[in-house]
């Protein structure tokens, strides 16, 4: 059970700060690449209660993924209450009359299966990889939770603790995370983006049975849910199972979910400090708010990601080759795109500064390189290049049955349709140059910006020393 | 070069190390037989590598092995192998790094390659309508590397400044105390990562000593799955692999005492979570009780939810998020280890809970219900290892590298269903030793700090 927060780095000695999300399109899809081959047949149906079922056979092993996606994330939690889309996650392992005694993995477990759940700002999803005979138990598994659902206080006493060691490690124990949390607080002043998925530590403390028990009541029903199966399955056998299943369960009224406060306009950029003896090395990072691929006008979303791919994207990057090859000012540098957001995007970029090099002059090398992407945008070699590799991507993605379930469920869970999903590759085909440079002028602005400074103090020693961890964070302008 | 995953210690990710690879090969369920054919490919100049054609999807993926991987760094020059993984793309041939990269995100092709103890292991994987000129950039990759200066000091920056933010993170720091105390001089002690001083030591000729004596075809395994037939792979492994040398130079390596304690390292850091590992020898992979003890292992801390210490440790007190243990099965000795992240008030409780439970199950063994759903799992999700063909090659290459045979995927669930309970319980009694934990612990441990046993 774990949080997909679309800004999780890893800090890697070459990699640097490296974007592991799987909202970011560079898990996509499979569908026509250059050249001929077979796309996939996605079969798509709605239950009479409303819940989605989509079907992506797979017939290479005998085995199925089942996923199912509520459109519910942490976006949609009630003031007060951060955490308690993940922490209902969480509990609903915890037991059915059916299924009781936090027994839930340990069957899937005895049905030689592997199961896992995550929560983002904008979805919950739950998931299992079977064997294809066991498709029915977990099946029946999974919509028998999605209704009777039974929690004791002890299971929710036990639980509170253990999500509190979940934010310790986390969060808690790492400065880079820290300071990201404060980065998407800042860039987000009112918009609940800006709260964290797994919550404020002070209010994760406060949350109980009943918290969670009303946002499941509210929420967790078929009509506001996606179901997909991927694998070695024939679509009309699951949707006669899921219709024996799922389909018994009724929809629910008034699921008011994804109404959430607006973003106002922004009118000044905003940096973060923290000085951290934990810091390592002196990190710059760059946050713009920008479009996500639901939030955007059409075609805009493709041309930002093409972007983010020549400007940010490894070691042949703009800015890979500006600050570590060309000026040696970093370390490592590079950057991504959150584009899976319902309601709004971000673009980052970070640097980890070379030996002496300041986080000022760091900040101004990486200023360098935005501003030549506003002036001048991409090179038709850059952008081909680019793209040829993205949508290779797609083709990738295509011999896992597992990241297929996953790319469909989170594309339709966060606003596009199977058609558009499908239709992606010829979508970044169409992107210019120009659209490029547009989108480089409309989204890298700076009163839309936050800047990150990671700062090691000074006299920090290495791993034996009884080191002093001295937090400041100083919101500023 | 791999990233990191940020969710190390999330529990379906068990091990991104070498053994739990190593592990995972094991076998289908029990009534369902795995229908993969792996064919034995020889090429005309003799280089043999392992082949399942699936021409469902345009693509190849090919696994590869060179016997000898960090375990080959010089005294002083720790870290070589890890470095050599970081320079595989900078350069060969005629194309420096930048023309290099350029080239192989125009063929959209993807190559990785990862130092581990004992081998060097490499990942390609291309759409097939690109297969020429994709396997001509990995040929010039291994045969033709460049080590140009200034990309040998852009990646050395990059490891070092890696290496400042490991010295920060409480689980690397664990990790490292354990290996040194566990192997000391033995190269299993030694970082694979390097340490500052050992990463400013390495030249690029240090670099082209360790290809020219690693990068051999004797010590090389293969696999290959995909769009690709055997005809075609045979030429393949000539073109790519022919140039190298026919025999490897490896400096001899000792087998390693087996770690035990008791011993007890804690190191002070200023975080509000500890971070620990424990854990002391383990079972050899070529052991006739190492079916059992992977299977046992699975009951103690490599089970997910299934497993006692989560159980313990997390499910009945809360004291952990992710608590689970490894089997790790080297070449020149084996471990078994857990790790538990605790905050500091309580990390000494989660480590009383765990040599408790390590004790029961030395003593009383696993309940037969414990390993009934051992075998129910491991036997029922070996087929969720063959989901890709990125996961088939995977499997094949660790099934060489451990010498198991090309029929291990066929025979490897019988191995499991036959570990009776009197087999699991005399290997309890055989692996644990619950007094005898080495265990080294990063953070403020409040109430740990009492029980320090002296190492």
């Amino acid at each position: 059970m774990w949080i997909l927060d679309q800004l999780v780095y890893a800090l890697d000695p070459r990699a640097g700060l490296v974007l592991a999300s799987f909202g970011l399109a560079s898990l996509a899809v499979a569908v026509a690449a250059e050249g001929p081959q077979p796309p996939p047949r996605v079969s798509e149906f709605k239950l009479k209660n409303g819940l989605h079922l989509l079907v992506i056979p797979d017939h290479r092993a005998p085995v199925v993924t089942q996923m199912v996606w509520y459109k519910i994330g942490a976006a949609d939690e009630p003031p007060g209450s951060s955490g308690i889309a993940h922490f209902l996650e969480h509990l609903m392992f915890k037991g059915t009359d059916l299924v009781p005694n936090g027994d839930f993995s340990k069957t899937v477990a005895r049905n030689g299966g592997e199961d896992n759940a995550f929560t983002n700002h904008d979805v919950t999803a739950y998931f299992q990889r079977v064997a294809k005979d066991r498709l029915p138990k977990v099946m029946a598994m999974e919509a028998d939770r999605m209704a009777n659902l039974r929690l004791s206080e002890k299971d929710v006493t036990t639980e509170r603790k253990v999500i509190l060691e979940e934010r310790r490690t986390r969060v808690d124990n790492d400065p880079g995370s820290i300071l990201q949390e404060q980065m998407m607080a800042a860039l987000y002043a009112n918009h609940p983006y800006g709260i964290p998925i797994i919550g404020w530590e002070h209010e994760i403390r406060t949350l109980d049975r009943e918290d969670a028990l009303s946002f499941y009541r509210h929420f967790y029903a078929p009509n506001n849910a996606i179901l997909v199966i991927a694998g070695d399955v024939e679509p009309k056998e699951v949707k006669k199972l899921a219709e024996d299943t799922f389909g018994k369960l009724a929809p629910k009224d008034n699921i008011n979910g994804r109404t959430r406060p607006g973003e106002p306009a922004h009118s000044a950029p905003i940096k973060v400090t923290l000085e951290d003896r934990r810091a390592g090395r002196t990190t710059v990072q760059r946050f713009y708010l920008a479009a996500s691929y639901a939030s955007a006008e059409p075609g805009e979303a493709e041309a930002i990601d093409l972007l983010m791919r020549v400007a940010a994207a490894g070691s042949i990057s703009k800015i890979y080759k500006q600050l570590v090859i060309g000026d040696k000012k970093a370390a490592n540098a590079g950057g991504w795109y959150s584009d899976s957001g319902l309601d709004s995007g971000r673009l980052g970029f970070y640097a980890i500064a070379a030996k002496n090099v300041s986080a000022e002059e760091l900040e101004k090398a990486i200023d360098g390189v935005i501003e030549d992407l506003r002036q001048n945008g991409v090179t038709q070699e850059e952008l081909d290049r680019a793209r040829a590799s993205y949508i290779a991507e797609f083709v990738y993605t295509s011999d896992s049955q597992s990241r297929m379930a996953r790319h469909y469920g989170w594309r339709l869970a966060t606003g596009m349709t199977v058609t558009d999903v499908e239709a992606w590759p010829d979508r970044l085909r169409r992107v210019t140059v120009d659209d490029v440079r547009a989108a480089a002028q409309k989204y890298l602005v700076d009163k839309n910006s936050v800047t990150g400074y990671l700062l090691p103090v000074p006299k920090q020693t290495s791993l034996d020393g009884g080191k002093r961890v001295n937090t400041t964070v100083k919101g500023r302008s | 070069m791999a990233w990191r995953l940020r969710f190390p210690r999330s529990l379906f990710w068990p091990g991104a190390g070498l053994a739990a690879a190593a592990l995972i090969v094991s076998a289908a369920p029990a009534a369902e037989v795995i229908d993969v054919k792996i064919e034995h490919v020889t090429s005309p100049g003799g280089i043999e590598a392992w082949l399942v054609e699936s021409h469902g999807n345009p693509l190849i993926a090919m696994r590869l092995a060179f016997r000898g991987g960090a375990a080959q760094d010089p005294h002083g020059k720790e870290g070589l192998a890890y470095f050599v993984s970081g320079m595989i793309d900078e350069g060969a041939g005629p194309l420096g790094a930048i023309a290099f990269q350029e080239r192989e995100q125009a063929l959209a092709m993807r190559m990785e390659f990862n130092a581990s103890r004992d081998v060097m292991l490499g990942n390609v994987q291309t759409l097939s309508a690109n297969k020429d000129e994709v396997f001509d950039l990995v040929r010039l990759a291994l045969t033709k590397p460049r080590f140009d200066e200034d990309a040998v000091e852009r990646v050395r920056a990059q490891i070092l400044a890696g290496l400042k933010f490991d010295e920060n993170d409480p689980a690397t720091v664990a990790s490292l105390a354990w290996d040194r105390l566990a192997f000391h001089d033995h190269p299993y002690g030694r970082p694979i990562k390097g340490t500052m001083e050992s990463i400013a030591a390495i030249s690029p000729d240090d670099l082209r000593d360790y290809t020219g004596r690693v990068f051999a075809r004797d010590k090389l395994k293969i696999s290959v799955v995909g769009d690709i037939d055997a005809e075609a792979v045979g030429k393949l492994l000539d073109r790519v692999f022919g140039d190298l040398p026919a025999h490897a130079t490896l400096a001899p390596v000792a087998d390693a005492n087996p770690p035990f304690g008791p011993t007890r390292e804690i190191i002070e850091m200023d975080v509000p979570q500890s971070v620990a590992q424990f854990g002391h020898r383990g079972i050899a992979r070529k052991d006739d009780d190492f079916i059992a003890a992977y299977m046992l292992n699975y009951i103690i801390g490599g089970g997910g939810f299934a497993s006692r210490l989560m159980e313990e440790v997390r499910e009945k007190r809360g004291l952990a998020y992710s608590v689970h243990s490894n089997l790790y099965p080297y070449q020149h000795g084996s471990v078994f280890v857990g790790n538990v992240a605790t905050k500091n008030e309580a990390v000494g409780r989660s480590l009383e809970v765990i040599e408790g439970e390590l004790r029961r199950l030395a003593e009383e063994g696993p309940t037969a219900k414990e390993l009934d759903t051992a075998k129910s799992y491991l036997t029922g999700a070996y087929a969720l290892r063959f989901d890709s063909s990125a996961n088939i090659a995977n499997q094949l290459l660790w099934i060489q590298i451990e010498d198991l045979g090309i029929d291990y995927v066929t025979r490897r669930n019988a191995l499991i269903e036959a570990v009776t309970l009197d087999d699991i319980r005399r290997v309890a009694k055989r692996l644990i030793e619950a007094d005898r934990l080495i265990t080294t612990i990063v953070g403020k441990p409040a109430a740990a700090k009492g029980q320090e046993v002296p190492g």
